[in-house]
């Protein structure tokens, strides 16, 4: 018997593998950035399907809902017009896609040797949001702190690059146009 | 439950909430300009039937009847779309909101909400900061500089404010201890003292007084309506649009107040906890008066405050966002982090 699980994992990884080869075919910015969104929003239903309620809902608010809003934010200000289609060299096509090939055949390997071929229950895993917290700030707190320092830097790092050199700055009001 | 029968329960409750939703939404209009017209010293509607009650149905239709033009510049799957987003997701949202306790017919319990999803507040965040594409791409489909400028106003100023709301909502959670929105109202149930409610706002004013103004932001209300600001973009985002695609942006925005004045009177006034007295029916119906009660309160409030308060200017908003609010609600978050941990 196909149990609703199953269809509905199919269905949702469907939409995901869809939205990422539409995001590559796409020659519009626009375009691949929403077949972005819709490969997030998919991946959100396979984690609810899992039982993990808050990693779905953390995957839509932030990647869904903040991330990719940048995204078409900076493609919406900079009005990115329509790409050139490329052929590709002949490098990626001799390389890319043996690469490609051999890459997820490993990754496959490695994760069903682990793991086994049999599919996780659903609501098997602990995703419930006091679980997520318990782990998050006792078992793996060093790396998280370690994680919150390096996005820090990271946006430090692109307030320096992105400010204006110190000579412009010195007569006006620096950064008066944002 | 019999699986039929709870697939039969969810439908009719998603049916009658819509229809309840959208005359909400309808008539919500209709008070606006009730409201605002005699702070300005003017009648607002009147012709439509008596005090006007029927202009929304006039309205409604006039828009299902208007011509529906698509400039010819325009990118056209995003165009069509753009709305339906936007409407959409503002409808979604209101399917987690609980309107209170349960009620028992033919031995079945039945909950006065849609779904009881136990991270529904997440949802509903997650569900509004999709929303946020129906005015972007509104106004980057329609090739327009008015409606561009409209689209990048109302993006960067979600963005911005969508980290104020959802730091306000955290005071809320710690005391409460739950993403669950009918676990978040059962624990304000009783007194402080005996006689004032346990309600969060008692708790968290500041972060009470945090999720008003991201709200108002969120929701493109005046005083943060530079999305539309009409002295400055003709009509912002939704500058291209005629007829019912106008007419959708129109519901998504008094959809979402209602959501948000949903919210604020669940996560922070109580839910539908009230003075509960007299015959059984009017026991059972009474946490629904007080819920619909507390919501007009609200929205009231956001024609007050329209009537009241001129348009911020973006540089102030941007400047009041991240200067002020942000601080405040994480200072907020702070403060009560360690009185809870204490």
């Amino acid at each position: 018997m196909v149990s609703v699980h199953l269809v509905l994992f199919l269905a949702f990884g469907a939409v995901c593998v869809a939205g990422a080869v539409n995001l590559l075919a796409q020659t519009h910015p626009i375009n691949s950035a929403l077949s972005l969104i819709a490969v997030m929003a998919a991946l959100a239903g396979e984690y609810l399907l899992l039982g993990a309620e808050f990693v779905a809902a953390v995957q839509v608010i932030v990647y869904a809902g903040a991330i990719m809003v940048l995204f078409v934010f900076v493609i919406m200000l900079l009005n990115a017009g329509v790409e050139d289609r490329t052929k590709g060299g002949r490098v990626a096509i001799l390389f890319g896609l043996p690469g490609m090939l051999l890459g997820s055949t490993l990754v496959g390997w490695v994760v069903l040797r682990h793991s086994g071929t049999e599919a996780v229950a659903a609501g098997a895993l602990p995703g419930d949001p006091r679980t997520i917290g318990q782990l998050l700030f006792h078992e793996f707190l060093l790396p998280f702190e370690i994680t919150s320092v390096l996005i820090l830097i990271a946006i430090m790092g692109a307030v320096v690059l992105a400010s204006k050199p110190p000579t412009a700055a010195a007569g006006g009001r620096a950064g008066k146009a944002d | 439950m019999p699986i039929w029968l709870y697939i039969l329960a969810s439908v009719i409750k998603s049916a009658v909430l819509l229809v309840v939703l959208l005359t909400a939404v309808a008539y919500t209009v209709w008070l606006e300009r009730k409201v605002v017209g005699r702070m300005q010293n003017r009648w607002g509607p009147t012709r439509v039937g008596p005090f006007g009650l029927l202009q929304p149905a006039a309205d409604g239709i006039k828009f299902l009847f208007k011509e529906d033009l698509t400039p010819p510049h325009v990118y056209k799957p995003l165009y069509i779309a753009a709305p339906l987003i936007a409407v959409i997701f503002a409808l979604t949202s209101i399917a987690v909101i609980p309107f209170g306790n349960s009620i028992t017919i033919g031995g079945y319990s039945i909950p006065f909400q849609v779904t009881d999803v136990n991270t529904g507040l997440l949802l509903i965040l997650g569900v509004t900061s999709i929303g946020v594409y129906g005015v972007a791409l509104a106004g980057w489909s329609s090739n327009n500089k008015y409606s561009l400028l409209g689209g990048l106003r109302a993006s960067a100023q979600m963005v911005s404010y969508e980290i104020s709301l959802g730091l306000s909502l955290v005071g809320v959670l710690i005391l409460s201890g739950s993403f669950s929105l009918r676990s978040i109202v059962e624990a304000q149930g009783g007194h402080f003292w005996g006689f004032i409610p346990r309600w969060n706002i008692f708790l968290q004013p500041i972060g009470f007084f945090c999720y008003l103004m991201a709200a108002y932001a969120e929701t493109n209300r005046i005083p943060f309506d530079l999305p539309e600001a009409e002295t400055e973009l003709v009509a912002g985002y939704h500058t291209e649009y005629s007829a019912m695609k106008f007419a959708m942006f129109f519901m998504a925005e008094y959809a979402n107040m209602v959501t948000v004045a949903c919210l604020a009177t669940l996560l922070f006034f109580g839910g539908w906890h009230g003075p509960i007295f007299g015959p059984p029916i009017l026991q059972a119906l009474l946490p629904l008066f007080w819920f619909a009660a507390k919501i007009f309160a609200f929205l009231f409030l956001y024609i007050w405050v329209r009537g009241t308060l001129p348009r911020f200017r973006y540089d102030q908003l941007m400047a009041f966002g991240w200067k002020f609010l942000l601080p405040l609600s994480l200072m907020n978050l702070i403060a009560t982090a360690i009185a809870v941990a204490w």
